[in-house]
């Protein structure tokens, strides 16, 4: 097998009756990175991954996923791929064990090594109480860590994860973002969708937005921040204070472009080069007799990366094509 | 253990022949062990091969049964249980239909797609399993007719063949079944075909009545019913009362070889139907 890009997307369509789910979309996922594909529900996120994991064929364009064409060797693609889908595709009646041995053996392994990964599965995924109990009885969470586990069975090269974390409450949420990076940092090659731009920003090297089914930027989560502009400091002063007041005096010591948020007493001003900012501005107020309850510097949310770049909040919800 | 990815796991390109049908077997195996657990752990889902054809033994030989009288004369009890034996049979494809419904329904088939399986196993699994419960319902209907004084009266080979005509229609059934399950993809909608296709074609047929005595309509749809010619045939391979005999139509003159053609039929057209419906994209 000679070199290859985990995942290759030239120019990929796919058209549903009149919708353009997927609209000439180009990506390259580097071998172990973690990319993200973010964007708001329509953009065509989940049609992507059905397609690089063989559940639908592509209208147009090429897609390579562990070096085999998705619509010429879909059978090879799948023996290198694990995929997690925002519902999960486990088993009711059967026991989470018996779900991981069930993928495992159709997976071609042998059923000794398919019952071996299922035991170290369920004890890595802190599932070994519940191991064999019906999945039935399991809870969101734990339903969504089982299905993950089911996909690393054959311990793949690429893995998909489908929105891994729509659903779950936020301490699940906190649990599955371990595992993906535990996952991503012994080397699995990672393609994850979301409409969470925090999980975006916590789980990936690379973010590629998407909307309308074209990918319309690509960079680290740092690189897509920049795009958008520096960090700002944010200062909360108590509800007896006089904010205009306070703002007057900063614009005069620091900077004019003090920006007021009368309603939440808050004010805030660019950060610049220069050190020692937050020094100077409490300092300032100091001076000025006024007290100061908060001060944070705010990197811009990657919410904010979104409306840069599309006009429209990332929440937009145009309905779902697939 | 590490999460690392293995090596890519080995590459075997053009697979075919012998190693191709052993992989196939084997993962209808796997998925036949999946239904089988099902049924162990959710017993409702035997009810139609178990508690159903008990219901009906029972209904019509003690309730109904002496009100019936046969033309010809001839034992009721005698002539009901094969008719169970048909009507159990046919029942089968319903409980398919749910069942495909349900695993569309929960996402299971996705998984199964994106694994490197044998893709008709899926199918093949969840029949073979239909077919086991189909034996333990045969066992079932000797048990009862046996407890409410049926007897056969012919040698072991024409009962066993008997049982299997009878497993035959069972299997044709299932995979019309199958079809109906992925068309639908809605185990509501699935339950409510299996009501409006299932009850007139057990009603409407010589399970429980002679033909004699219906209208000439309803006749001639009882008389080409597969149910009639299961049942006819049973009849007849256990030595029953068996009055469709002396109905001058072909397919209970000879309802043996119409049971074998009816079955074939079914699966020449439900084989292919449920494969292609079942790699349908949009099928999830």
């Amino acid at each position: 097998m000679g070199e290859h890009e985990p995942i290759l997307v030239e120019g990929l369509v796919k058209v549903y009756g009149k919708t353009r789910a997927v609209d000439g979309l180009d990506l390259v996922v580097a071998k172990g990175s973690v990319v993200a594909v973010l964007g708001p529900n329509g953009a065509g996120k989940t049609t992507l991954i059905r397609i690089l994991a063989t559940l639908a064929k592509p209208t147009g364009g090429r897609a390579m996923v562990a070096g085999y064409d998705v619509a010429s060797h879909p059978a090879q693609v799948r023996r290198n791929i694990g995929i997690a889908g925002q519902s999960e595709s486990i088993d009711e009646y059967l026991t989470g064990r018996q779900n991981l041995v069930m993928v495992g053996e159709l997976s071609r392994l042998p059923r000794s090594e398919a019952k071996l990964r299922a035991a170290t599965l369920l004890g890595r995924f802190e599932l070994n109480d519940a191991a064999d109990r019906p999945t039935k009885t399991y809870s969101g969470g734990m339903r969504r860590k089982l299905d993950l586990a089911a996909s690393m069975i054959t311990q793949p090269e690429v893995l998909f994860l489908d929105e891994p974390t729509t659903g779950l409450d936020p301490r699940a949420r906190m649990g599955m973002w371990q595992l993906i990076r535990e996952l991503g940092d012994a080397g699995t090659t990672i393609l994850l969708t979301t409409q969470y731009l925090d999980e975006a920003d916590q789980l990936a090297h690379n973010i590629a937005v998407v909307d309308s089914g074209k990918v319309i930027a690509w960079g680290s989560p740092d690189q897509l921040k920049t795009q958008v502009g520096g960090a700002v400091l944010e200062v909360t002063l108590p509800a007896t204070a006089d904010t205009e007041v306070a703002a007057a005096l900063l614009r005069g010591a620091i900077s004019k472009s003090v920006t007021v948020d009368q309603r939440r007493h808050k004010l805030t001003l660019p950060t610049t080069e220069e050190t020692g900012l937050v020094t100077k501005v409490i300092r300032a107020l100091d001076a000025g007799d006024i007290p100061v309850d908060d001060v944070t510097v705010r990197r811009p949310a990657l919410d904010d990366v979104f409306m840069t770049l599309t006009g429209h909040g990332a929440e937009t919800d145009k309905e779902a094509a697939a | 253990m590490s999460l690392a990815p293995a090596a890519q796991l080995q590459h075997t390109p053009g697979e075919r022949g012998l190693s191709r049908i052993l992989w196939f077997l084997r993962d209808v195996l796997v998925l036949t062990r999946r239904s089988l657990i099902h049924v162990i752990r959710d017993p409702a889902q035997l009810a139609d091969v178990t508690i159903q054809p008990i219901m009906f033994v029972v209904l019509f030989t003690f309730v109904f049964g002496s009100a019936i009288r046969l033309p010809g004369g001839g034992n009721y009890h005698e002539y009901v249980v094969a008719g169970i034996f048909g009507i159990t049979m046919a029942g089968a494809a319903p409980g398919v239909a749910v069942g495909l419904a349900n695993d569309i329904q929960s996402g299971i088939i996705d998984r199964f797609r994106s694994l490197p399986m044998s893709r008709g196993a899926v199918l093949a699994g969840r029949l073979t399993a239909d077919l086991m419960t189909a034996v333990l319902g045969l066992i079932v209907v000797v048990a009862v007719g046996v407890a409410v004084g049926w007897r056969v009266h012919t040698n072991p080979q024409d009962v066993l063949a008997g049982f299997a005509l009878a497993l035959l229609f069972n299997y044709a059934m299932s995979w019309a079944g199958a079809a109906a399950g992925l068309w639908l993809h809605n185990p509501e909608s699935a339950q409510a075909m299996a009501f409006v296709v299932f009850f007139p074609m057990i009603f409407v047929s010589n399970a429980f009545v002679a033909l004699q005595n219906m209208p000439i309509w309803l006749r001639v749809v009882a008389e080409w019913n597969p149910v009639s010619t299961v049942t006819a045939s049973c009849r007849e391979l256990f030595g029953n009362p068996n009055p469709s005999a002396a109905v001058q139509v072909w397919p209970l003159q000879h309802p043996e070889l119409a049971t074998i053609i009816c079955a074939l039929a079914l699966l020449a057209v439900f084989v292919p139907i449920s494969i292609r419906l079942y790699r349908r994209e949009d099928l999830t």
